[in-house]
């Protein structure tokens, strides 16, 4: 009997332990089950990386990307699990087939910080904002549709992109922007100012938002204290998917950032160690270390990478021979240290660039916890020199003339030394010549004269159709539409410096179109200078880990090398604005002189007035008789007629007089004692 | 004309009474032209009083609102490069390309962007169709010499965080070959400016420091900078023959020796659109008693730039840096009785004013008052000339404000420490101007462009001293209405007794034929005008005379002036020779229209340069009212005419050009150093920056002095 309730006792216990087996079986299965799972049907998936690189100048550029993907067939219903529900939703309501949103500050530097790899040339974005979106709607609801999508957008970002809305401010480039997709439209808003409230809304999206990941390195003084930070947010959707494309959405947002590392940058300027870079550390220029992976995240990396002008030169200064850049001892031996021990390091594979090739190192973050954060650092050990690899041609955009009449819009392309490999591939195959594509948008109030393009070439005037291979403009239509021109200029090969001009007239403004500060002037747009023959690739060995992260195969991608001029400022006529005040008044002044004498005329009848006065001669009124008495002594004549006596007048002209000078006295003592 | 006839029976028609106002000002021409002109001087007079107090009228300027960070260390950067550069002009002969090269150097280890920018110095050709137009369409010629060229060098920092749309451009004139060291004081302040900028966080603009190459001159190098920001040829031909000469001696300092930091380019460095423009030059001309700044504003024809730039200038100089500052002025060591009889009899009226009400503020010091009017006086002179007073001229031809500001050190000791402070102050100013304007959003609009200075911080606007003008042009139509009526003896119905009345049976042709009098007359004024055209254009030619003196070019131009005077007139016909000359109303004819042009001319040129067509109606205005004929006066020999006729001679002599350039020059300079050569210069150097007084002085100023002197001799 004493034995039963302690066996009563025992099964309830057991059976716990088998309910806890049992849930610590299934906890242990689950994701095996799950997995299971998305080799049939894919998850959604977030991968988070960062990268940083050297610049020439001093400065540390960092990159951060994030890719968030969503599985075209929701089996969830309309709900997700880390993808951002409010994307999924822009993605459905407008049928965007690809979109992407800029937000720049400050400019990139396209002599000193590259302009010839991926980041340069899908990251660099021109200042301000730049939407461009596709559409997978019939022709014509794609205004619809960007409109639309432009007061989403602006609700969701709290920027001003609603202004993209008026058909002035957006184009739909044919061809020369992206190639041949018919429904694209593109705008600019070089004027909006960036700040942490388009930044917040932007982490939003982000699963871990910048709770935890490396996505907590953004702190917002470090970030806005930047050279060059510009958020961008590319969005994919493939809804069938039938090149083998991972179907569904892919959301790409990157956020590049040029920073100077804090160091003591006066005192190593003049310490005459000019050339010496400065070391920094992940803590030093974000104030913020890791402390690991956002756990949603499916892989979360950070890598550092060396520029092939850098490795070229470290290569240069490592005499000892050591021919493997790549192997474990490069990090440690040459010119740098490294206070991480990177988990693996690709180097480029490319080998036409004669420059040398690129090195990447790769820390996973993975391992890193709070106790123990990740801080990655990089101390440089004896002074290093070397450039960014420039665009083929450098290009700049300036206005010319003076005046509020007119101007002209130069664009000048300019070679950066190209003794590299980068011209190689045009001057190897003869005949071949250097193809150019330019994109520019003209607000309508710049009045551009299409017909007035000059070109020059290598300082040698040319004639358009000579470089001009394909030009396709659209001229703007005043308060309707702005002015596109878009061509493709085939160079020959050796061209050092290529000009185009284009005249423009300036145009007026109604007085409530003007924008508030109008006298700053008004903003052409960056002009898009893209060069087909050349891509952006970095290509590294066939590597199972580059191929899993999202941002090293979009580096892969071969895209043509783009970039941006700058924004132009046009000073046009800008009005007084008090004018409306002042031409209000003299108009009424105008106006009632001319009623006041029009009616005046309307009303006199000239022979009654006589007659009436002829009458008045025998009679002479009283008042009549003062008037004209007064007016034959203003007009100092004796009075005509005959009942004047002198004495009379005079005593009219002494009581005027008197009247006058009491109204003086009474003004005059009304103004001493009350004024 | 509201003409009745003086019919006893019918009474008359009143006439409207703007009408009636209009016939009696005509009526009583005489009166109206005494008391307006008088009024006219007077107000002018009176400006200095009624100046106001400048104030900064665009908010977002913000002038000393924010501490300044120069420090000791960047004027030890700055002196460390002068010394470099003073120990070079010491040893080579080539001092200019390498001091060049040092200040290359010194920028881009900044991290400014650098060019260098070549330019021949323009000719001094006389182009008589080329005023007014564009300033970029000077011509290039074809064949320079290769030893003459300037280079300028161009340090551009780029901001930070701007989107560079727009720049602020720092200029300091630097002879390359002979400087001197108040010059390269001016480079140390700039350097050191420079160099702070380069490192701040908050630069919206872009920085562009031109180091203008002045051996040309100051304006010509920064003028031809300009030229080329603006209006850049694209066939390269001027930079390769330039590049043709420099072949020697290469200015591009070699990429093994050069810093990554900056990057020295090439090309032509450029930044967004100009913003304001800065001219930074120190000379030794010792202060009195402090260091002293002197503002130069005036750019060609009398343009000045927004009263805004000159306020935060004169605020942050004197309420910041404790400089002293000046604006040019005449007569500072003259003591003139009269016009510190007018300032006290001011000071005086202010007074009683006072003690009337407290709130009429009116009147200032007697000493206050002189040197507002001394100040004014030269404010006019310089408007008037249309000669830029410095190389801010050349921005302000691309619609840039700019000034420039000329610092003096109150000893010129070389005294280290003395010296220091002296940039640091200097240098903080200059930084505090470009933080304000770097705070500008807009582009400076808010105050005022047409202004007078009466002192650094006195201003009178276009609204009052519009007054003093319109009151002294204001006799002109209606004296020359009263005269076309006397002459036509048109009746307006209420003339005064003075004329005696016409008969009455003067028939409908006659009236007719009387009426297009005024044609002939008009015929004379406009061939007399023709004659002023041509007198203007003669310098062309006399200038293709390469040696001639001046003096001996003025004397030929008077020559050729007066033979071109005589063609005319052995042409066209001498209006000496007319038929009806003796009779009495030609002359008045001649006088109406002449008045009417002299009317149109000074309006014309008030819209133009206010200044000239202010000091062109001081001069022409009496002389012109006053003109009559001098043979009945003379006969008459009473007292009154007497009178008369010295008062005409003294007006037209005054009024002859070149009379009154030499009695200035006596009065200012002393009387043993005029030149008859001297005019020439002046006039040529009018004619030389496209001055429109120039075509005042020709085409309204000495036809209309013609016209008054003819009617002075006309033997009536």
């Amino acid at each position: 009997m004493s034995i039963r309730p302690i066996d009563v006792m025992a099964i309830p216990l057991k059976s716990t332990h088998f309910f806890i087996f049992l849930l610590l079986l299934s906890n242990i299965f689950t994701p095996i089950i799950s997995f299971g799972l998305t080799i049939e049907q894919e998850r959604e998936e977030f991968y988070e990386e960062l990268l940083l690189r050297p610049l020439p100048d001093r400065k540390v550029l960092a990159h951060f990307h994030f890719q968030s993907t969503a599985p075209s067939s929701n089996s969830n219903g309309r709900h997700h699990h880390l993808f951002p529900k409010a994307i999924s939703q822009l993605v459905q309501k407008f049928q965007i087939k690809e979109m992407e949103l800029s937000f720049t500050q400050g400019r990139w530097n396209y002599e000193l910080w590259g302009g010839f790899d991926p980041i340069s040339s899908s990251n660099a974005k021109p200042p301000g904002v730049e939407l461009w979106a596709v559409f997978d709607v019939p022709q014509d609801q794609v205004d619809a549709s960007w409109k639309n999508l432009t007061h989403t957008l602006s609700g969701l970002f709290c920027a001003s992109i609603n202004f993209l809305e008026s058909s002035t401010m957006y184009s739909a480039p044919q061809w020369s922007f992206r190639p041949a997709t018919g429904n694209i439209r593109y705008g600019m808003l070089p004027r909006e100012a960036v700040c942490t409230e388009n930044l917040t809304p932007w982490l939003k999206l982000l699963p871990c938002r910048d709770k935890d990941g490396l996505s907590a390195l953004m702190d917002r003084p470090s970030i806005y204290k930047s050279f060059y930070h510009s958020q961008r947010l590319h969005l994919t959707s493939n809804k069938s998917g039938p090149e083998g494309m991972n179907p569904g959405i892919i959301l790409e947002q990157t956020l590049t950032v040029v920073l100077q590392p804090n160091s003591q940058r006066t005192s190593m300027t003049y310490s005459g160690e000019k050339n010496v870079q400065p070391s920094w550390s992940l803590s030093s220029i974000f104030g913020r270390k890791v402390s690991g992976r956002c756990v949603l995240a499916k892989s979360s990396n950070v890598y550092l990478q060396l520029e092939r002008g850098l490795v070229a030169e470290l290569k240069k200064n490592k005499n000892n021979g050591v021919g493997n850049i790549a192997s474990e001892g490069f990090w440690s031996g040459t010119g740098f240290e490294l206070s991480v021990r990177p988990d693996k390091v690709f180097e480029e594979e490319n080998s036409s660039h004669r420059r040398g090739s690129s090195v990447l190192f790769e820390f996973s973050v993975d391992k890193y916890s709070d106790s123990q954060p990740f801080d990655l650092g990089l101390k440089w050990k004896f002074p290093v020199t070397w450039s960014s690899e420039p665009a083929p041609l450098h290009a700049s955009r300036f206005l010319m003339g003076s005046g509020n009449e007119r101007g002209a819009i130069a664009i000048l392309l300019k070679s950066a030394d190209l003794n590299d490999a980068s011209l190689g591939t045009c001057s190897s195959s003869n005949g071949y010549k250097f193809r150019v594509d330019v994109f520019q948008v003209v607000p309508w109030y710049v009045k551009v004269y299409y017909h007035t393009l000059q070109l020059f070439v290598n300082g040698q005037p040319k004639a358009v159709g000579d470089v001009i291979e394909k030009i396709h403009v659209s001229p703007s239509k005043d308060k309707i539409s702005p002015g596109v021109m878009e061509m493709v200029l085939q160079f020959p090969c050796d061209v050092k410096s290529a000009a185009l001009t284009l005249e423009f007239d300036k145009g007026f403004l109604h007085i409530d179109e003007y924008p508030p500060d109008a006298n700053q002037g008004f903003d052409i747009p960056s002009a898009a200078i893209s060069f087909p023959n050349f891509y952006t690739s970095l290509l590294f060995p066939g590597n199972c880990s580059v191929d899993k992260s999202p941002m090293l195969s979009k580096f892969q991608e071969k895209n043509p090398v783009l970039s941006y001029t700058e924004v132009l400022l046009v000073p046009l006529t800008t009005p007084d604005f008090s004018m409306p005040y002042n031409v209000i008044t003299i108009t009424c002044t105008v106006f009632a002189l001319y009623f006041g004498s029009l009616l005046n005329v309307l009303r006199r009848r000239v022979d009654e007035e006589e007659r009436l006065l002829k009458s008045k001669a025998g009679k002479t009124a009283p008042l009549s008789g003062l008037l004209s008495k007064l007016s034959a002594k203003l007009r100092g004549r004796p009075q005509e007629t005959p009942q004047s006596p002198s004495n009379s007048s005079s005593l009219i002209s002494s009581k005027l007089l008197l009247k006058v000078f009491l109204v003086a006295v009474l003004a005059v003592a009304w103004q001493y004692y009350f004024g | 004309m509201a003409k009745t006839e003086t019919e006893k029976e019918t009474p008359k028609m009143k006439p409207r009474p703007i009408v009636r106002l209009g016939i009696f000002l005509i009526s009583h021409s005489f009166l109206v032209s005494v008391v307006c002109c008088t009024a006219g001087v007077l107000a002018l007079l009176l400006l200095p009083v009624l100046a106001k107090n400048t104030y900064i009228s665009e908010n977002a300027l913000m002038p000393g609102s924010a501490s300044s960070l120069l420090s000791n260390h960047d004027i030890a950067e700055a002196n460390r490069l002068v010394n470099e550069l003073s120990s070079l002009n010491l040893e080579r002969k080539d001092a200019g390309i390498e001091s060049q090269k040092i200040l290359a150097r010194y920028m881009s280890d900044l991290g400014a962007e650098v060019s260098y920018h070549k330019f021949h110095p323009p000719q001094n050709h006389f182009h008589p169709l080329h005023f007014f137009s564009s300033p970029h369409s000077g011509i290039i010629g074809e064949n320079f010499s290769c030893s003459s060229y300037g280079v300028n060098t161009v340090g551009i920092i780029r901001s930070p965080r701007g989107d560079g749309k727009e720049a602020i451009v720092l200029v300091t004139p630097y002879n390359f070959g002979r400087s001197d060291s108040s010059e390269t004081l001016s480079l140390s302040i700039a350097y050191s400016v420079f160099s702070l900028l380069s490192r701040v966080t908050w630069l919206a603009k872009d920085i562009i420091w031109l180091i203008a190459d002045s051996q040309y001159g100051e304006h010509e190098s920064v003028a031809a900078w300009l030229r080329d920001y603006h209006t850049p040829s694209f066939t390269g031909l001027v930079s390769l023959n330039a590049d043709a000469c420099v072949e020697g001696n290469n200015l591009y300092i070699s990429k093994d020796n050069s810093v990554v930091q900056g990057k020295i380019s090439d090309g032509f460095g450029r930044a967004g659109t100009m913003a304001a423009a800065l001219v930074l030059k120190v000379t030794d001309r010792n202060g009195l008693w402090d260091d002293t700044l002197s503002i130069y504003a005036e750019a060609s024809n009398g343009q000045m730039p927004n009263l805004d730039l000159i306020n935060i200038v004169n605020y942050l100089a004197v309420h910041r840096q404790g400089l002293h500052v000046q604006i040019q002025k005449f007569w500072s060591d003259l003591d003139l009785k009269w016009l510190e009889f007018l300032g006290k009899t001011f000071e005086l009226l202010g007074k009683v004013a006072r003690s009337l009400n407290p709130n009429w503020k009116f009147g200032i010091p007697a000493s206050d008052y002189i040197e507002g009017t001394t100040t004014l006086a030269s404010s006019l002179y310089y408007q008037a000339l249309g000669i830029p007073t410095g190389p801010h001229g050349a921005f302000r031809d691309f619609q840039v404000d700019a000034i420039t500001l000329e610092i003096s050190p109150r000893v010129s000791s070389n005294n280290k420490a003395r010296r220091n402070e002296f940039l640091l102050r200097g240098g903080r100013l200059i930084e505090g101007v470009i933080r304000s304007v770097n705070n500008l959003l807009e582009k400076f609009h808010q105050s005022f462009f047409l202004y007078l200075l009466t002192s650094p911080s006195k201003f009178v606007s276009v609204g009052v001293y519009m007054i003093a003008f319109a009151l002294l042009v204001a006799p002109l139509p209606l004296v020359a209405a009263s005269l076309y009526a006397d002459a036509n003896e048109l009746d307006f119905g209420m003339k005064n007794d003075k004329y005696t009345p016409m008969d009455t049976a003067s028939n409908e042709i006659n009236i007719t034929f009387r009426s297009w009098k005024w044609l002939s007359a008009a015929k004379e004024v406009f061939v007399v005008h023709i004659w002023g055209v041509i007198v203007l254009l003669l310098p062309y030619f006399i200038c293709q005379m390469r040696d001639w003196s001046p003096t001996t070019s003025f004397v030929s131009w008077v020559f050729l002036a007066m033979l071109s005077l005589l063609i005319l007139y052995l042409i066209l016909g001498s209006p000496f020779s007319h038929g009806y000359s003796l009779e009495k109303g030609e002359w008045a004819m001649l006088k109406s229209v002449t008045i009417s042009a002299i009317f149109i001319g000074l309006l014309l040129m008030s819209v133009v340069n206010f200044a000239t067509a202010e000091i062109g109606a001081l001069l022409m205005v009496p002389m012109s009212l006053m003109a009559q004929p001098l043979k009945p006066d003379i006969r008459a020999a009473s007292l009154r005419s007497f009178f008369r006729v010295i008062c005409n001679l003294v007006l037209g002599f005054v009024a002859f050009p070149p009379v009154t350039f030499f009695m200035l020059k006596g009065i200012f300079e002393g009387p043993d150093c005029i030149n008859l050569g001297d005019f020439w210069n002046w006039l040529e150097s009018l004619w030389a920056w496209n001055s429109a007084t120039y075509i005042y002085i020709g085409m309204v100023h000495l036809p209309c002095w013609v016209l008054c002197i003819h009617i002075l001799l006309h033997s009536c």
